[in-house]
C-alpha cells in the first residue's frame, strides 16, 4: 500500500484532532449526564453501566453528531434509547396507572393547611427535606418519569425531551404534568403527617 | 402555570400570564411555591454524583491515538 498523499494525511489528523475535541466535550458533560441517568432507572449500578454503555457507543458513532447542535441532548438520546433496549417496555404505551392523583396544589393546600399559614422559601425546604425526592420519584411510573426527569432535573426544553424520546411535544406536556402531579402526591405523603 | 414556569409560552401569553399572578395573590402563592419546589427538586438530584471511578472508566474509553 502506498504513503498517504501530503492532503489524506491532513485529512487524517484533522479527524483525529475533531475526534479529540468531540471526546473531551463529551466527557465535559458526564457529569450533567449522570445526573439524569441517575434518576432514570432504579440505582446507582444500573446508572454506572448505563453510562459506560452510552459514552462506548457515543465514542463509536461519533461522527453522526453534528458540530454546533445540542451534544448534551444527543447523548441522553443514546442513553434513554440504551435504557429501552434494557427491556423495558415501549415508551409510546404508557403503563396504565391506577394511582391516585390528586390535583395540582394538593401538596401546597396540604402543607399550608398543617402551617396554619401562608408558606415561605425556607418552611417550605425544611419540611420538604423531611422527605426524599429520591423515593417519591421512584414512585412514578417510569414513562412520566422520564419527561419530568429530563424537564425538571436535566432542564431540558419540551422540544428536546421530545427529541430525546421520540415523541410528540404534546405528549411531553401531558406526561409532564401528571408525573409532577403525581410526585407531588408523593411528596405529600410523606411531608404531611 | 406549568408551561409558564417552563418558560415555553409565546410572548403573548407570557404578558396575559404575568398580568394574572400580578393581580391574584392565590396564584401568586401558588407559582411561588412551585418555583422553590422545582429549585429544591433540582438540588436534592444534583447531589447523586458521580463516583471518580466511573469518571476515569469513561475517559478510558477514548480512543487511543497512535
Amino acid at each position: 500500500m502506498s504513503e498517504p498523499t501530503q492532503t489524506e494525511a491532513r485529512r487524517i489528523a484533522e479527524e483525529a484532532r475533531d475526534r479529540v475535541r468531540f471526546e473531551e466535550e463529551a466527557l465535559e458533560l458526564s457529569d450533567q449526564v449522570f445526573r439524569v441517568a441517575r434518576h432514570l432507572v432504579g440505582s446507582r449500578e444500573e446508572a454506572e453501566d448505563l453510562m459506560q454503555e452510552t459514552y462506548a457507543r457515543a465514542f463509536r458513532s461519533w461522527r453522526s453528531f453534528t458540530p454546533g447542535t445540542n451534544l448534551r441532548a444527543w447523548l441522553l438520546r443514546i442513553l434513554t434509547n440504551l435504557n429501552i433496549d434494557r427491556g423495558r417496555r415501549q415508551q409510546r404505551a404508557p403503563q396504565t396507572t391506577s394511582i391516585d392523583e390528586r390535583g395540582d396544589y394538593y401538596l401546597y393546600d396540604k402543607l399550608e393547611a398543617a402551617e396554619g399559614k401562608p408558606l415561605d422559601e425556607e418552611r417550605v425546604i425544611e419540611k420538604l427535606s423531611q422527605g426524599s425526592i429520591v423515593d417519591a420519584l421512584a414512585q412514578v411510573p417510569h414513562d412520566f418519569r422520564d419527561v419530568l426527569v429530563l424537564v425538571d432535573i436535566g432542564e431540558f426544553s419540551y422540544a428536546d425531551a421530545a427529541q430525546i424520546l421520540d415523541i410528540p411535544i404534546g405528549t411531553v406536556m401531558s406526561r409532564l404534568h401528571r408525573a409532577r402531579r403525581i410526585l407531588k402526591g408523593e411528596l405529600a405523603e410523606e411531608v404531611v403527617k | 402555570m406549568q408551561p409558564y414556569l417552563d418558560r415555553e409560552l409565546d410572548e403573548a401569553q407570557m404578558r396575559e400570564a404575568e398580568a394574572h399572578l400580578d393581580g391574584c395573590s392565590y396564584c401568586r402563592r401558588r407559582y411561588r411555591f412551585e418555583v422553590s419546589l422545582r429549585r429544591y427538586v433540582r438540588t436534592a438530584a444534583a447531589e447523586k454524583r458521580m463516583a471518580p471511578e466511573l469518571k476515569e472508566r469513561l475517559s478510558a474509553l477514548r480512543t487511543p491515538l497512535h
